[in-house]
């Protein structure tokens, strides 16, 4: 039968009904709702996240009017918490939606257990001092958190958790593994079967690359004392080979052979990515380990066991030209090495459990499965304490930024994100922003005050003042701490996107700071 | 140096750039005059807006004059403390007002800071809104929120369940309403002042006229079609000057969005100035097509089987039936047909919603991605109606699937393009026959096309090949091209035909600008006085 007409069917497709079953059961917490925090609502509401729970502690002021859709003119005067929450209510009647009518920095400071029971705190405008302390909080409380700020033609998304561990990472260009180099004794069997000097041309151009390949280079290997073609003029003379091997010109399976005859020379083993997480030292569990670990400790013992050096098999393969019942069998080949890995990698993962004192069966066979049919892209987010990385940033890098071309202005720009919050400190205001009538006396004098706080961080952090764009300056005190809508729409749905893939444990987060250039949109994600 | 500001604006905005002018002119010199008149016009906004515009209207950007301003309302301490020169704490517009009254070093070249840039925006700028799916919801949603309010919005889809998991201005209860009159309706109740004008119906359905009255065009499409016809549109209200270069009067800047699951772009486009869409079509990834004899004869995968079910085994069932991809009685019977087809080869994986997916050609979408790249569209387009900031130029791509990547190329435009490049300026008398005109560009230095086909507007005015079609057309050969042209006295012609280079003969399509310099029998409406 058909499936019903689904109202996320377009979303479906790309995180599945697994990643929506985790969106629908996430308790999402939003502090300050102005268009930022609105706008990233919206996208998740409308993707039918499970709740969301609004904190924001003002009321609808005409300005708001100027940049926030959720909010209208009947709204002034009311909760913004409360009018944001009916109208994001509005998208979506599966969304549970409530609200909090508080200043999100006195909840910070007089009820930090209040974000425990969120899956995820999204926390916009919050200026550094609350950011800060509820950055421990939710550290603390293995609360995932999620900053976003719009400040002007400029702003800045960051993640901020412990560590998050991702099986299905879904990359977009990933070379398929086909084990050319290296064909293990089934394929090698089925190739033995087929050849390539048939006289039916029907079935000479429908034989498929993969065999092709694999038979070429067992053939070259004979004749070149067992090594497969490496250097260059090699590959150019295997590429010869594959060539004369073509009866017609149209062959298409030769075409793709030639195309992919590099995967013949391709070295073996791990990528360095996944030498690396193998190598973590986390991958000694015991019996507080997450599960991830557990598998990843699985995994190092396959690959320097029966997996000698390599992977489990993926177990799937591309499309290629190719007679039905030749590709069919070839799946059956691949499919089959890949449950036997499978397999392997299971036994060593019950094994783990019991060795550490867990219930053999508590990883479930499916998970067991994609995570070897995820392997070789498995992938480890980590995040600094945001403290941290403010008291102590990674040097290089800051210098390599402010020299280079493409990042000097995001770079000035995350340096002024952080003193337009240390001159409110001092000067109860941001700079630029005034109350009424303003002059040019006034603004140079905002704009000397922000330069001298802004010099002053970078020098604090043993780096040059005189990096510092007076460009970059002036706009900053123009943008008088302005919350632009459009700019609040693009922070917000780069904040939703990142919320999205941190709850469905698929495709990869952001590392780094994000940072908003408004002005000519290069935008720039930092790692400091 | 206000006439600046709107100088700027305007030279992309307006044709009719000297009565506006006049019109502020005169505004400006009657202060008291303007200030009823925005009481008037804005009472459900900026409620504090005419106790500024008395100051705001006589601004000048001169820092003497802006202290004495500001010490005169700080010696006041009345009601004028309350002025500001520039913008309003807590109005409506505050912070936008920032962004348009206040001057900066990263600012397009005409930008000019006043309070007037925001009020022109709101009265003058026009902006079309092409589409009123995931990107025109937003599209509308963020320009309404930036200041525009002249906007209009044409879509001739209707409200489908599916999009409402990112479509926001609609609901459950909206399926089966038009896309646009519904968008256009929320938003105006939402955002009050703003006036959009829904049209429902297909983008073909409007003439040129109807597209030149926009200063601006925002394109929220899904189609390479939909935006080629669009751009066509566009560039052919493209002018040149002697040395072939475009009007700046002339050309009507676009922005446009596109986006697949997390991925997206985002471009600005100043036809004449920088690439069109046709210039740079190899941007768009060819679609998927399977050959026909691997679906009739070697299947290997799922879409394969689905690919067969729908495109051969349903012709020869339903004869003569068309298939209906929006019936779902059809749709089953291709997802069973598929079933069976992957079962017979053992084949895995058909679905009904892979069968849905490839029949439609769906492409999975997000409202994230779709926020972000129309917030960028959005932005861009203020930036070109108000020179606020420096711009984009001219494509953003973005990718939010691994980690996130953002780049801006700065693309080139292609001055051979047959759309918005200059092509061949040719001055014709009107009583030349297509048959002179034919023989006419085989000789002419910069074309020297032999054997040519001649289109206009789409339409074949003489096509060589095939015969039934040169048939058919032969009896223009003797007729004027004016007449053929619909007696317009300007007008683009294309030509397709050989051209000989360095000893070999290529085929080529050449775009030729026809302008008709003598009217031999006064029947059209111009001056010919000067001629006679």
């Amino acid at each position: 039968m058909a499936e019903p007409k689904n109202k996320y069917d377009r979303q479906l497709r790309i995180w599945g009904e697994q990643g929506q079953a985790a969106l629908e059961k996430a308790s999402i917490c939003l502090l300050n709702c102005g268009p930022t925090g609105s706008d990233t609502l919206k996208n998740l509401v409308l993707g039918g996240i499970g709740s969301i729970t609004v904190v924001d502690g003002s009321k609808v002021e005409e300005s708001d009017l100027g940049n926030n859709f959720m909010v209208d003119v009947k709204s002034v005067g009311q909760s913004k918490a409360k009018c944001v929450c009916s109208f994001l209510q509005e998208l979506n009647d599966a969304v549970k939606a409530k609200f909090v009518e508080e200043f999100p920095e006195d909840l910070i400071d007089r009820n930090p257990s209040f974000f425990k029971q969120f899956t995820l705190v999204i926390a916009t405008q919050l200026q550094e001092k609350s950011m800060l302390k509820l950055d421990k909080i939710c550290r603390d409380a293995n609360t995932m958190l999620v900053i976003a700020r719009s400040y002007g033609l400029t702003g800045f998304v960051r993640i901020s958790l412990k560590e998050h561990d991702v099986i299905e990472s879904k990359p977009d260009h990933f070379l398929d593994v086909l084990r050319l180099n290296n064909p293990w004794p089934e394929l090698k069997q089925f190739s033995e079967t087929i050849d390539l000097n048939v006289t039916d041309p029907v079935v000479h151009k429908h034989t498929p690359y993969v065999v092709i390949l694999v038979k070429m280079a067992e053939e070259w290997a004979k004749t070149h004392s067992g090594c497969l073609p490496s250097t260059r003029e090699e590959k150019k003379e295997f590429k010869d080979l594959l060539k004369a091997k073509m009866l017609a010109s149209d062959e298409d399976n030769y075409k793709e052979a030639i195309e992919a005859s590099f995967k013949v020379s391709t070295p073996r083993g791990i990528s360095s990515n996944l030498r690396q997480i193998i190598s973590d030292s986390l991958v000694e569990v015991d019996s507080t380990s997450p599960d991830f670990w557990i598998l990843v400790a699985a995994l190092k013992e396959f690959i320097e066991n029966e997996g000698d050096g390599e992977p489990p098999l993926e177990g799937s393969i591309p499309d290629m030209t190719s007679l039905t019942e030749y590709y069919i069998s070839l799946q059956k080949i691949y499919q089959a090495k890949a449950e036997a890995d499978f397999l392997a990698i299971e036994q060593r993962v019950r094994s783990i459990l019991k060795r550490i004192g867990r219930d053999p069966s508590s990883i479930s066979k499916t998970t067991i499965k994609n995570f070897c049919r995820n392997a070789r892209k498995l992938t480890v987010c980590r995040y600094r304490l945001i403290e941290d990385e403010f008291n102590s940033p990674n040097l290089s890098e800051f210098q390599k930024y402010f020299t280079d071309e493409d990042y000097s202005t995001a770079v000035g720009f995350y340096i002024l994100l952080r003193a337009v919050d240390r001159f409110a400190t001092v000067y109860n205001r941001f700079p630029g922003m005034f109350d009424g009538s303003w002059s040019y006396r006034e603004m140079d004098e905002d704009i000397s005050r922000l330069k001298t706080i802004g010099v002053g961080l970078l020098s604090d952090l043993g780096c040059n003042g005189s990096y510092l764009s007076e460009d970059l300056i002036n706009e900053m005190c123009r943008y008088g701490g302005a919350e632009l809508h459009t700019v609040a729409a693009f922070i917000g749905g780069i904040a939703a996107q990142e919320v999205i893939k941190l709850i469905t444990k698929q495709f990869v987060p952001m590392c780094g700071t994000f940072i908003f250039n408004g002005i000519d949109q290069k935008s720039q994600l930092l790692t400091l | 140096m206000a006439t600046t500001i709107r100088g700027h604006m305007m030279s992309f905005i307006d044709k009719n750039k000297k009565i506006i002018h006049t019109l502020l002119t005169s505004v400006r010199l009657k202060p008291t005059q303007r200030k009823e008149e925005e009481e008037e016009e804005e009472d459900d906004d900026d409620p504090s807006s005419s106790s500024s515009s008395s100051s705001s209207a006589n601004h000048k950007d001169d820092d003497k004059q802006q202290n004495q301003d500001r010490n005169q309302s700080q010696e006041n301490k009345g009601s004028a403390a309350m002025a500001s020169p520039t913008e309003q704490q807590g109005s409506r517009w505050r912070d936008l007002d920032k962004l348009l009254a206040r001057p900066g070093n990263l600012v397009g070249s005409n930008f000019e800071p006043s309070p007037q840039l925001k009020q022109d925006l709101q009265e003058y700028a026009k902006v079309l809104v092409v589409g009123a799916g995931g990107l025109g919801c937003e599209l509308l949603k963020d320009l309404a929120l930036m200041g525009f309010r002249q906007i209009e919005v044409i879509d001739m889809d209707t409200i489908e369940v599916s999009n409402l998991n990112r479509q926001f201005l609609f609901r459950l209860q909206d399926v089966g309403k038009p896309k646009a009159e519904v968008a256009a309706m929320r938003v105006m109740e939402r955002v009050s002042g703003v006036n959009i004008v829904p049209h429902f119906c297909r983008i073909e359905d409007k003439d040129l006229d109807f597209y030149s009255q926009f200063n601006i065009i925002a394109l929220g499409l899904d189609s390479i079609e939909a935006r080629s016809y669009i751009n066509g549109v566009v560039c052919s209200f493209l002018e040149y000057d002697a040395d072939d270069n475009a009007l700046e009067a002339s050309i009507k800047p676009m922005v446009d969005g596109g986006t697949e699951g997390f991925k997206g772009h985002a471009r600005v486009i100043l036809p004449g100035l920088t690439p069109c869409f046709e210039c740079t079509i190899w941007l768009f990834p060819p679609q998927v097509k399977y050959p026909l004899c691997t679906l009739a004869e070697t299947p290997r995968t799922a879409a394969h089987c689905i690919e067969y079910a729908h495109l051969i085994k349903w012709g020869e069932v339903h004869s003569g039936k068309p298939f209906d991809p929006d019936d779902p009685e059809h749709m089953q019977w291709v997802y069973a047909e598929a079933v069976k087809r992957a079962e017979l080869f053992g084949i895995t994986g058909v679905t009904y919603s892979l069968t849905q997916g490839v029949v439609k050609n769906i492409i999975p979408a997000i409202a994230s991605t779709n926020a972000i790249v129309s917030a960028a569209c959005a932005l861009e387009a203020l930036k070109i109606a108000t020179a606020c900031s420096q711009t984009m130029s001219n494509y953003l791509t973005y990718n939010g699937q691994e980690g996130l990547h953002t780049k801006v190329t700065e693309f080139v435009k292609d001055n051979d393009c047959l759309v918005c490049g200059p092509g061949v300026l040719i001055e014709l008398d009107s009583s030349v026959t297509l048959q002179e005109f034919i023989e006419l560009i085989g000789e002419h230095p910069k074309l020297l096309l032999s054997k040519p086909s001649v289109t206009y507007r789409g339409e074949n005015l003489y096509m060589q090949a095939p015969p039934v079609l040169e048939e058919m057309t032969r009896s223009n050969l003797q007729k004027p091209l004016y007449d053929l042209m619909h007696k317009l006295s300007y007008g683009i012609i294309h030509a397709n035909g050989m051209t000989r280079a360095n000893e070999i003969t290529t085929s080529c399509l050449k775009k030729i600008r026809i302008s008709f310099k003598v009217i031999a029998d006064g029947v059209t409406d111009m001056d010919t006085a000067g001629g006679a």
